[in-house]
């Protein structure tokens, strides 16, 4: 660190140069869009964000984003668990396949579910019988939700299980408790900080979903229009006004994640000491 | 772990977790992936070949694989520089720099998107600026790579940061004793332990940038031939239904972003070699 001392140019230098970037790249595009969504004054702004067609669109993305969430916690326990705890066959494969979706286009996540459950797909005939329509509608856009946040959860938990090891869990079991309860008792204390930092990433993705979503939804305004959707649809239709209006309550939510994603960042790393 | 392979499980819960494991991975991933593959193999070759070589689809390749090079190429360069400020300095306002690095994680693509499109184009805030040195932003293939530096950044500083927080003084130290100037122990000692790292995030933002679709979409202005991204081109080919066209071009991308992919943990493997000194 002496090193440091001596050059003390060279660090302004950069620091500013890095605060300058930040600044410019990161920090104008969140602050134009809070600006922009008052500059007509805050009535045109609330009539904005309480038109029938927002609030639907606002009530579609929480529900995409709570299904993705509790699919994907659930699926973050338990894979977790499966993962650090058990030696057997095909468990590379099993954890290749769960990060997949994170080297996946956007664009091509929607594809392959308009294939797999679109007019030329094996299963449109019975999914036509039974009157259960997927694709262009809201169980599509929550499937391509749960489908792009899919590793979220399981990727914070797994380092952490592996680091802690199993050898607390085998002594539990072997003094005789339950699954539940070495779970309850032994193993969640080690991966509470990971796990809700796990549901923050992938509560941030979720709502904020495009690519995969825009595919899926048949763009139905007050249908299957969520969020970010709706928002492209006032920007392409030159309602500036509310396309930022409404992006304003996604900044807003962007700016909570950010301070609870550092907060528990902070909290992990003091529980790890 | 691995010398206990043959014990029993003690642990209870194995069938139950991974039933539900493969369960949700068959229903979410397995599945849709099987009926792309399986929509594939009714793609006759003459017709895939003639699909993804089409004028307008190979020249998406270029402006999609330009933009997302020099795109990545900028993001290592500042990455490495902001994680270097992070690790290495002290000043105030650190911790609040180290969170907004993930700005473009938590914020949507299409809020990003819209918020810089609407700057720079000629009348905006930015835009007026550059359009005073002839400079057009918004619309152009500039304007693609800005949005994908916004995507990329948080790659590589994520992937630097924690190398680069491990790495020992004492080799520097070393080496400024011996007489090594800084500029020199920084080429020579701390960037080929911290290069794995570097060509991780840039990958990973490189392979992002590729198919990044919802903050590019807004500055791209679409132009075929000239700023129409290939992500978008399956999307307009997904919007008239041809499903054959669409899947053709997706599996040139899936295959490209796994090359990529590969190449990088070739580089990966090569590099701990180095660094072991088995190689």
């Amino acid at each position: 660190m002496k090193q440091n001392e001596q050059s003390g140019a060279v660090k302004w230098l950069l620091i500013a140069f890095s605060a300058i970037f930040l600044a410019v790249m990161l920090i104008l595009p969140l602050i134009y869009v809070l600006i922009t969504a008052f500059r007509e004054g805050v009535q045109p702004y609330l009539e904005a964000v309480t038109d029938p067609y927002a609030l639907k669109s606002i009530q579609l993305t929480l529900e995409a984003t709570v299904i993705a969430v509790v699919v994907n916690t659930i699926f973050g326990l338990f894979a977790s668990w499966c993962i650090t705890k058990f030696q057997f066959r095909g468990k590379k494969v099993i954890s290749t396949l769960i990060d997949l979706p994170l080297t996946v286009s956007p664009i091509i996540a929607g594809l392959i579910y308009v294939l797999t459950f679109g007019r030329q797909s094996f299963l449109y005939p019975y999914l036509k019988a039974a009157n259960i329509s997927i694709i262009y509608a809201v169980p599509g856009i929550v499937l391509a939700t749960i489908f792009v946040t899919f590793p979220f959860i399981s990727r914070e938990i797994i380092p952490v299980l592996t680091a802690a090891g199993k050898d607390e869990e085998e002594a539990a079991a072997l003094m005789g408790a339950g699954g539940w309860t070495i779970f309850r008792r032994v193993t969640f204390p080690h991966i509470k900080w990971a796990l809700l930092y796990g549901i923050v990433l992938c509560t941030a993705r979720a709502m904020g979903e495009f690519g995969a979503v825009s595919v899926l939804s048949g763009h139905l305004r007050g249908k299957t229009n969520t969020m970010p959707l709706y928002i492209e649809l006032l920007y392409q239709g030159y309602d500036f006004t509310g396309a930022f209006a409404v992006s304003s309550i996604l900044v807003v939510m962007a700016i909570i994640i950010l301070v609870l994603r550092s907060v528990l960042e902070y909290r992990g790393k003091k529980n790890e000491e | 772990m691995k010398k206990k392979r043959k014990q029993r499980r003690v642990i209870p819960g194995f069938g139950l977790s991974l039933g539900i494991t493969v369960t949700l991975l068959s229903l979410i991933v397995v599945i849709p992936l099987c009926s792309l593959v399986v929509f594939s193999s009714q793609l006759s070759f003459s017709e895939f070949i003639s699909t993804v070589t089409s004028p307008r689809v190979l020249a998406s390749y270029r402006v999609s694989f330009q933009t997302a090079l020099v795109a990545a190429l900028i993001n290592a360069v500042v990455g490495l520089m902001i994680a270097w400020v992070l690790v290495r300095y002290q000043f105030p306002g650190k911790r609040i720099m180290d969170g907004l690095i993930e700005v473009p994680f938590a914020l949507p693509t299409a809020v990003a998107g819209i918020s810089l499109t609407h700057m720079t184009v000629d009348s905006g805030w930015v835009g007026s600026i550059f359009h005073k040195f002839g400079i057009e932003v918004a619309y152009t293939r500039i304007g693609i790579t800005i949005a994908l530096v916004f995507i990329g950044i948080p790659f590589v500083v994520r992937s630097v940061q924690p190398v680069l927080e491990k790495l020992d003084p004492q080799y520097e130290e070393a080496a400024s004793m011996l007489g090594a100037g800084r500029t020199y122990s920084f080429f020579r000692i701390i960037l080929p332990e911290i290069f794995p790292a570097l060509v991780a995030g840039f990958t990973m933002a490189f392979a992002r940038s590729l198919g990044e679709y919802g903050s590019v979409v807004f500055i791209a202005g679409n132009t075929p031939f000239e700023t129409e991204i290939t992500p978008l081109l399956i999307m307009s080919q997904l919007q008239e239904y041809d499903y054959a066209s669409a899947t053709s071009i997706a599996l040139v991308m899936l295959a490209a972003a796994f090359l990529i992919l590969f190449v990088n943990a070739v580089l990966q493997s090569r590099a701990s070699k180095i660094v072991s000194g088995i190689g």
